[in-house]
């Protein structure tokens, strides 16, 4: 599985080359064409059976992660977040900073020294700071530059009952799932976009879309799930181990029942579990895409994942499969021009 | 062995706070080597002596050294329907140094397991603000309840996935360098002892419990009944929160504690030889009795005179405690240097008010 590499690779929002680089050279091979546009998206065109309406599929290429404002004068690295993370998580982490991913450790004040009130606070952005084991400023900016990205540095792991454990599932699981599509996938015409800067306010995503102008555009996740105990049934926006989730409505799109029914309709033909997710919160490339030039009709397909934008997310190889079968099933569907 | 090897061995096992044995063959297999004879006692301790040399070696002064072995952690305390653990915590643990971690589980087997994380985007903005109590958080090992009672049982320990690492120059970071780094100190103090001659039996005891009761310390030196006892711990590193009066420069020497828990004559036994020799050190003032194994030694039997050495740590209690390399070998220099100066007839002298 390709998740591994994905995963591991450095892609925080408009620092997204190691992660572009591995996806061309998994793809180039088994494509007609592609190009970097502009602002780094990669554009690429599988030539096939036309059907007279433009397909494009997207997954983003970025994730979230934190930026260097300033070394200090003990040699230590302030930084402020690149698109949404819970200050809380950073907390007694390791870090990779810059381009030679140099170690860093994100600490805290040791709990003898706190009041117990201070326990119940969390920690503040302005009060956390990366220790790279310099002892002076001269020493720190040796190896690091202010303006260095950070990548959490978890290791992609299978645990569990098929599960895997990595940073950026969100949305390396997207951007997996369409290089399998663009390996295995023949004689259907489409367009496989992998944008750019979603996390920090879905910017690659729309001038792809005027690039390419889609009539229909499938937009590949890693969505939120959050199947606690004892949570509410409705609060909970998806499953794992329950299929493929289609999206109905989010910050950014309320996307088109004909689509979907069309797409709940092939799921079930074909025998393969989805869920529906049922949260209104977040968002992603839809929003830019379908009001793209004249616009297109979209649709959302993820899979769940939890704990997503921390260092560790959780997903399933049962959800990943069931995704791709029913992408793949979807596809052929587009072929007989049934979409 | 090399020291910072043996440290990695050590930080990367699992020894929560009461079952620290998983330990005892790092050390052991390591200390065999420069010491003369190692037992392990009742509650877990792991007592290595190296003999001294004197005209009359049957009776020879004794000088206890403790570091202790065991790390704080956390314990299953339940099972959710859908399989995630909830736990409590083994020590002074941080509840917001635990969110998003990646655990292990030690189960019947290693499982690697996760303490679950809100997304932000289910979060109103004020939640940020608040921390995760422990009991509101969760581990998940992936596998349903079921299974999760088959390998997992209650009062199982649990530790943060985390290796010693290298960060630039000569520090390193990794979990359960308290005390751990304390325990390699011991090990450069044993090779620095084969170098230079010495009167004292020395006791080098990786001692359990110190982060619950110091139930280790205790037990080990009513036994041992030393001379002299030397808790080898760690300090606060200075970091921009803390006030510089109350922290250690990380790479300036041991810190030498100061204080009512510290016998004074033997302070400044310590302080010179540490100047005859160059070693570089640093004073940690603590008014009253101290965190570490000191505490306890002193008050042991008829009393013991005591001693704290601290290696300057960073972020104590957290997963990514820091220290430098440079620090624990100036300790176990320091050590070695301060208990071959101490012979029977100047310990008299030393121990007078």
């Amino acid at each position: 599985m390709l998740l591994r590499e994905l995963t591991e690779a450095s892609g925080v929002s408009g620092n997204e080359k190691e992660v572009r680089d591995l996806i061309i050279s998994e793809i180039k091979d088994y494509v007609s064409s592609f190009k970097i546009d502009r602002i780094g998206n990669i554009i690429a065109h599988k030539k096939g059976k036309s059907t007279g309406k433009k397909l494009m599929i997207t997954a983003h290429m970025d994730e979230v992660g934190l930026i260097v404002t300033e070394i200090d004068n003990m040699g230590l690295l302030k930084f402020i977040t690149v698109g949404g993370i819970d200050k809380r998580i950073l907390v007694s982490k390791t870090v990779l900073v810059g381009k030679e991913k140099i170690l860093g450790v994100i600490g805290a004040k040791p709990i003898h020294l706190q009041k117990k009130e201070e326990r119940t606070k969390a920690l503040n952005l302005d009060e956390l700071y990366i220790d790279i084991g310099a002892s002076t400023k001269e020493e720190a900016e040796e190896k690091i530059n202010v303006g260095d990205y950070v990548l959490f540095s978890t290791k992609y792991t299978e645990f569990g009952d098929d599960l895997i454990k990595a940073k950026a599932l969100d949305n390396r699981v997207g951007c997996s799932l369409l290089i399998d599509l663009v390996k295995e996938v023949e004689d259907i015409e489409f367009y496989a976009v992998f944008t750019v800067m979603e996390e920090v306010g879905l910017v690659g995503a729309g001038p792809a879309a005027y690039e390419v102008d889609p009539d229909i555009a499938i937009i590949l996740e890693g969505t939120l799930c959050y199947d606690m105990p004892k949570l509410d049934t409705h609060l909970i926006p998806t499953y794992l181990n329950k299929g493929p989730a289609i999206s109905l409505i989010d910050r950014t799109t309320i996307y088109n029942k004909e689509m979907r029914d069309k797409i709940v309709g092939i799921a079930e033909e074909n025998n393969i579990p989805y869920q529906f997710r049922k949260t209104s919160m977040g968002g992603n490339d839809s929003g830019k895409i379908h009001i793209a030039k004249e616009g297109a009709v979209t649709t959302t397909i993820s899979v769940p994942c939890r704990y997503i934008h921390s260092p560790v997310s959780v997903m399933s190889r049962k959800d990943y499969n069931n995704t791709f079968a029913l992408l793949k099933a979807i596809l052929s569907e587009f072929k007989r021009e049934v979409l | 062995m090399d020291t910072k090897a043996f440290l990695e061995l050590l930080c990367n096992e699992n020894g929560v706070s009461g079952y620290e044995s998983n330990l005892n063959p790092t050390i052991i297999k390591a200390f065999e080597r420069y010491t003369d004879e190692i037992k392990v006692d009742k509650l877990g301790n792991v007592i290595a002596l190296k003999k001294g040399k004197s005209l009359d070696s049957s009776n020879n002064i004794k000088i206890m050294i403790a570091a202790h072995m065991d790390e704080i952690g956390l314990m299953v305390a339940d099972f959710e329907d859908n399989g995630f653990i909830r736990f409590t915590n083994i020590g002074g643990v941080d509840p917001r140094t635990i969110l998003g971690q990646e655990v292990i589980v030690h189960g019947k087997e290693d499982l690697l397991g996760v303490i679950g994380s809100k997304p932000p985007h289910l979060q109103d903005p004020e939640e940020q603000d608040k921390a995760v109590k422990m009991e509101d958080m969760t581990i998940d090992i992936g596998l349903s309840k079921e299974r999760v009672q088959e390998l997992v049982n209650i009062g199982d320990t649990i530790t943060i996935n985390r290796k010693l690492q290298d960060l630039i120059g000569s520090r390193i970071t990794a979990k359960a360098l308290d005390d751990r780094a304390g325990i390699a100190a011991m090990l450069d103090c044993m090779k620095e002892l084969n170098q230079i001659n010495h009167e004292a039996d020395i006791y080098f005891v990786s001692t359990v419990q110190e982060e619950v009761s110091m139930a280790g310390a205790l037990v080990g030196a009513y036994n041992i009944d030393p001379d002299i006892g030397i808790a080898v711990d760690v300090g606060f590193g200075s970091t921009p929160e803390l006030s510089k009066s109350k922290t250690l420069e990380l790479g300036n020497g041991p810190g030498i504690t100061l204080g009512g828990n510290i016998h004074p004559n033997l302070r400044k036994k310590l302080i010179n030889v540490a100047t005859e020799y160059n070693i570089p050190n640093q004073i940690e003032i603590n008014a009253g009795p101290t965190g570490t194994d000191a505490r306890v030694m002193q008050i042991t039997r008829e009393g013991i005179p005591s001693l704290v050495l601290s290696i300057p740590l960073k972020y104590m209690h957290t997963s990514v405690e820091l220290v430098d390399m440079k620090d624990i070998k100036d300790t176990g220099k320091l050590l070695a240097f301060f208990i071959a100066s101490i012979t029977k007839e100047s310990l008299e002298g030393l121990l007078c008010y």
